[in-house]
């Protein structure tokens, strides 16, 4: 099976773009089979990246989905599948600055609420083992990193942007101990912003709009782990479209 | 290497490090390519192939294949003697998508390229910093969207190979003039240029007769087919 020239322009609209919304992704698809007059069929979206995922397996490419964490809304980006991701970044970036962005995921995977602080990060900058970072450098290079979209920077706090994380997954997995990779009971993906289980003895971790599913109609909220009352407060997760991560 | 050494190279490898080379070959090209940097045969034995540079070729062709049928990419040497190459894009540009509503910068590459075209091939730099500033982007003053407007045209635009920036000899001051790069010869074709310059001043291309024809002959001739650069 070869592909189609729509399946071609979808790949490099997605090489381009980084990441996309789900809306934003549909609207493609359509386009794509549009200017090719390709067979389009609506809602066959999953298919159709189906197609496409099996001639980019061979060259450790995918096309990945992943919930935001705040709205639940599914994203689309074109990753890499090998566990290599700090080496291709390395024509981006310097080693010194690859060694902070490391420090800074080290940073927020032993952090409880998926954040490192950006007094953290620039105190890192200082004991560096490469070659070490002025804070000016350290300031700049969060900079890019935000703009290049492996980081967000919310009021001083950062995270991994869901384009990092569908990326970094891998080496996330491979590179951590189990207790600081932290997955979603109820989608069983990645979990950085959660909801805990109030049980000391209970590992159960659930994303904020994964709880609101959960929960939606069950009149007494229980752990699906261990069933203590699950304290924490389950509110209406904002359903408008997830923001772009760009 | 002569044909059999290639292929004694060849068998000597498994089909899982033959696969593995042409992917890191593969993903190589695009990352250049992502930033418009021509690709050398020279980087590519140093930083991809390393020891197996003896089956270079086989493994380029392999990865040539896979650009094309997975991305719709082709891969052109613009250089034939120090084998350096480009990306080009197979599939035409989408009606109401990039051209001219996209990334700005290639907005304006299209206006340089468009005046060098017009004006027979080449024109001294003057002319292209005046009809800028009637764009209203001024060399002198830092432009929100571009920046440092004279960096990106002369240094960015040339390392990318779509202008060329040469000296006049024997000016005093230093004069300079503009031509087409080697990408720009390759990626962009007349008929886009017209096509473009149409849509800018909403007239039929046809009006520009001698500049038209040239197009057509271009356009119908052997040459791999152009087409405009893909938006970076
Ligand atoms: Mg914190
Ligand atoms: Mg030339
Ligand atoms: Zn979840
Ligand atoms: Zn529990």
């Amino acid at each position: 099976m070869v592909l189609g020239e729509g399946h071609q322009r979808f790949i490099q609209t997605m090489m381009i773009r980084g990441i996309v919304n789900e809306q934003e992704a549909k609207t493609l698809h359509h386009h794509c089979c549009e200017v090719h007059k390709e067979h389009y069929v609506a809602d066959k979206l999953e298919e159709f990246i189906q197609v496409v995922n099996s001639k980019l397996e061979s060259l450790n490419m995918k096309i990945r989905t992943r919930a935001s964490e705040d709205d639940g809304m599914p994203c689309y980006a074109l990753v890499n599948t090998a566990n290599n991701q700090l080496t291709r970044m390395s024509s981006d970036y310097a080693d010194n600055e690859l060694e902070l962005f490391r420090r800074t995921m080290d940073l927020i995977m032993s952090s409880d609420d998926g954040t490192a602080s950006s007094t953290d990060i620039l105190n890192s900058a200082d004991s560096l083992q490469t070659r070490k970072l002025t804070m000016s450098a350290a300031e700049c290079l969060l900079k890019r990193l935000v703009s290049d979209d492996w980081l967000v920077e919310k009021q001083g706090d950062y995270s991994l942007s869901t384009r990092c994380v569908m990326d970094m997954e891998p080496f996330i997995r491979t590179m951590y101990d189990d207790e600081q990779v932290k997955v979603c009971a109820v989608c069983h993906c990645l979990a950085f912003k959660c909801q805990i289980c109030a049980n000391p003895l209970c590992t159960v971790k659930i994303h904020n709009p994964c709880a609101e599913k959960y929960f939606k109609k069950k009149p007494v909220q229980r752990c699906p782990g261990c069933s203590e009352l699950w304290p924490n407060k389950v509110t209406e997760c904002r359903q408008s479209v997830s923001q772009r991560q760009r | 290497p002569t044909t059999s050494q290639v292929q004694k190279g060849m068998e000597k490898l498994t089909k899982a490090q033959i696969d593995e080379k042409t992917t890191e070959l593969v993903q190589y090209i695009l990352m250049k390519d992502q930033k418009k940097i021509p690709v050398k045969r020279a980087d590519i034995v140093k930083n991809v192939l390393k020891e197996y540079k003896n089956v270079f070729q086989e493994i380029m062709n392999r990865a040539q294949q896979r650009l094309e049928q997975v991305f719709g990419f082709k891969v052109v040497e613009i250089d034939a003697k120090n084998h350096v190459y480009i990306l080009i894009n197979k599939l035409e540009p989408a009606e109401g998508s990039e051209m001219i509503s996209g990334n700005p910068k290639t907005g304006l590459l299209f206006v340089i390229l468009s005046l060098v075209y017009m004006k027979g091939g080449v024109v001294p730099e003057a002319l292209v910093w005046n009809t800028l500033k009637k764009m209203k982007v001024d060399l002198g003053e830092r432009h929100p969207e571009f920046g440092d407007v004279k960096k990106l045209v002369t240094d960015e635009f040339v390392r990318q190979r779509y202008l060329e920036y040469t000296k006049v000899p024997h000016t005093e001051p230093v004069k300079y003039n503009f031509t087409w790069g080697q990408r720009a010869e390759v990626e962009v074709s007349k008929h886009k240029i017209l096509q473009f310059l149409g849509e800018l001043h909403s007239q039929d291309p046809q009006r520009w007769s001698q500049q038209y024809k040239d197009a057509s002959s271009q356009r119908s001739s052997r040459a791999p087919q152009p087409s405009t650069s893909s938006q970076r």
